[in-house]
């Protein structure tokens, strides 16, 4: 079974010539077939997590470690992590301009299964994965993420999610800028791909709302760069009723 | 994109209505065959200010020399001739005249035009082909392409090997013929080659130019569209690739001097590498007795690494109200971290994510070239060139 291990993670960026650390400390254990509930308030580390684990050169882990099934995964490049079977669903995906996105998808599919796969069986996968998330099938011939409404790009993001099957999936936000139908959507196809039970999922979110549709089995909540208490599904309904104000005290 | 420029890169650009001709004034000399007619340029015309003059190995200043070194060789499918010809013949220089020192240099320079004549009503099925090899000389070459009333036909000039060139060409399409030329510049790293490309455009015909520039230190090119008559159609695309130390300058003039006359210009380019310059000059100019014109130029450019840098200037000069549509537009943008980022965080390894958005930048404009074998050509050069300096 696949296990992501983070412990004492502590991360820097560097921002006007000075050096801050944004993580101090992060210990956290992810087994496939579970869904964590990453929530805190804005600037307490939750998206360099996500972005640290992806591995995006502007952050710079200063000491600790991620493993997954024992693999070091701070010695893997972006694309090896993924392909190793790291996936995040970023908050802002970028715009690709000139490459549609079933040429994306198919060379990111190639990608992480290591070979291409069989066009027929392939295009119909896409085209089912499609229609679960209601995306039109025009979509398949415009530019990645270009020109996309706020709603129209996680969804682009979920389906990558779906087709890419990775063991541990990292959702950014997913839920921020989205209207309740969207949401709702965007919630179904988490949970299509978290009901198969190979993937593990940390879910990042500021909200609660999303937690309404997509059930996580643990809740921790982040703040100051650390993970500051961690429960079941029922911190989430406290953190629904108190805010955060508990935990950004002092900063 | 166009908010995205790279540091030291420039977005020109400007609409004129009316007023004297700026497209005129970045000539600093009247248009002549005759080389004394132009003075050595010192770099801060306006026609010269982008290019790196020692870098023309003498073509500009008459150091120099021809020395035979360059050989051209030309493939005639049957109906078509090819002759060698005097400057005194009437076909040479009838496009146009020079408009530059390096320009005139050549026409002053060569000793015998080659004009290949593709009679009226002639629909080749297979290309002309011109191939033009160097051998480490240098040389001055004029070539007349003539295509006469309602024929059909592909050219395609090839450049190779090493050289220093100053090569102008000429194309004569007739009425209401069709004449797609393809010029490639495919040099070796050390090549220096300058030239006019000048086009006369018959009454209703279509003229496409394709330029395509992949090799060479230096090349600077400078195709013209002049219409003969009314009715007249030129479409003019262009693709490059920048590396490493390489300057390669595209100048366009589409003097709109008739009515009801068309224009479309593309160029775009890819810039890797330190030290890369690409120059991109795009002049329209819709005179007053010019009624019905309808024009559009875009140039792109897609910067793959820090380092290269875009001069893109168009200009498109106005002295009529009547016409059907004129526009231009001109950008240059980044190949990002982030983007890259994003296609690496799929599993795509960085050598191609960087090829899926080069080939993807360069897809529509290969599309329109429409020429199937020159598409696949195309498109092995592009992976070549990312091959090669990733």
């Amino acid at each position: 079974m696949a296990t992501l291990e983070i412990r004492d993670l502590h991360v820097s960026v560097e921002a006007d010539n000075a050096t801050k650390e944004i993580l101090k400390g992060v210990d956290l254990t992810v087994k496939q077939g579970e869904t964590h509930a990453i929530m805190g308030p804005n600037g307490s580390g939750k998206s360099t997590l996500a972005y640290s684990l992806a591995g995006h050169p502007k952050y710079t882990v200063t000491s600790g470690t991620v493993t997954l099934d024992g693999e070091d995964v701070l010695e893997m490049s972006v694309d090896e992590r993924a392909r190793a079977g790291v996936f995040l669903a970023m908050q802002y995906p970028v715009e690709v301009p000139g490459v549609s996105v079933s040429n994306f998808l198919r060379t990111s599919a190639t990608a992480i299964r290591g070979e291409a796969p069989k066009l027929r069986t392939w295009v119909k996968e896409v085209k089912e994965a499609m229609e679960r998330l209601r995306i039109d099938p025009a979509f398949a011939e415009r530019n990645v993420n270009e020109g996309f409404s706020g709603g129209e790009k996680k969804r682009h993001e979920i389906l990558q999610l779906e087709l890419l099957k990775p063991k541990m999936a990292i959702l950014d936000e997913t839920d921020s800028g989205l209207d309740v139908d969207a949401l709702r959507t965007v919630s179904e196809g988490v949970n299509r791909v978290r009901e198969t039970g190979e993937v593990g999922t940390l879910l990042i979110t500021h909200y609660t709302r999303i937690l309404r549709y997509i059930k996580p089995d643990h809740v921790h909540v982040f703040a100051k760069g650390r993970i500051a208490e961690s429960g079941g599904a029922e911190l989430a309904d406290k953190l629904e009723a108190e805010g955060y104000e508990a935990y950004t005290k002092g900063a | 994109m166009a908010d995205n420029i790279p540091v030291g890169s420039t977005t020109e650009g400007a609409i004129q209505v009316g007023g004297d001709h700026p497209a005129d004034a970045r000539v600093s000399a009247p248009a002549s065959y005759d080389v004394a007619d132009f003075p050595v340029p010192h770099g801060r015309e306006e026609e010269w200010r982008f290019t790196p003059l020692e870098r023309l190995r003498g073509l500009h200043d008459g150091s120099a020399v021809a020395d035979g070194g360059i050989r051209t060789e030309v493939y005639t499918p049957e109906g078509v001739t090819q002759e060698q010809v005097g400057r005194d013949d009437p076909r040479v220089g009838r496009a146009g005249k020079p408009v530059d020192r390096v320009a005139a240099q050549a026409y002053s320079s060569f000793e015998k035009a080659t004009v290949v004549s593709i009679p009226k009503d002639t629909v080749l099925t297979e290309p002309v082909r011109i191939s033009v090899h160097g051998q480490g000389g240098t040389a001055f070459t004029h070539q007349v392409i003539e295509i006469g009333a309602f024929a059909e036909a592909v050219v395609v000039i090839d450049h190779t090997g090493d050289a220093t060139l100053g090569g102008n060409v000429e194309y004569l399409v007739g009425d209401g013929a069709k004449l797609t030329v393809v010029s490639v510049q495919d040099w070796d790293d050390k090549a220096a080659h300058a030239g006019q490309h000048t086009a006369l455009v018959g009454r209703d015909a279509t003229f496409k130019s394709v330029i395509v520039t992949f090799g060479g230190d230096l090349v600077r090119l400078h195709p013209r569209i002049n219409y003969a008559a009314p009715g007249g159609e030129a479409e003019l695309y262009g693709l490059y690739f920048t590396d490493n130390g390489q300057h390669q300058e595209h100048r366009l003039f589409v003097d709109h001097d008739t009515p009801h006359c068309r224009s479309n210009v593309v160029y775009k380019g890819a810039l890797q590498g330190e030290d890369a310059h690409a120059v991109w000059i795009g002049d329209v100019l819709i005179r007053a007795e010019a009624e019905g014109t309808d024009t559009y130029e875009l140039n792109r450019n897609l910067v793959l690494t820090d380092g290269a840098r875009v001069d893109s200037v168009p200009n498109l000069e106005i002295e009529t109200g009547e016409i059907v549509g004129a526009g231009h537009a001109s950008a240059t943008g980044r190949f990002e971290d982030e983007q890259l980022f994003y296609l690496m965080a799929r599993g795509i390894p960085a050598d191609e994510a960087r090829r899926l958005v080069v080939r993807g930048f360069f897809a529509e404009l290969v599309q329109q070239i429409g020429l199937p074998e020159l598409q696949e050509r195309l498109i092995e050069k592009i992976d070549a060139e990312l091959e090669a300096s990733v």
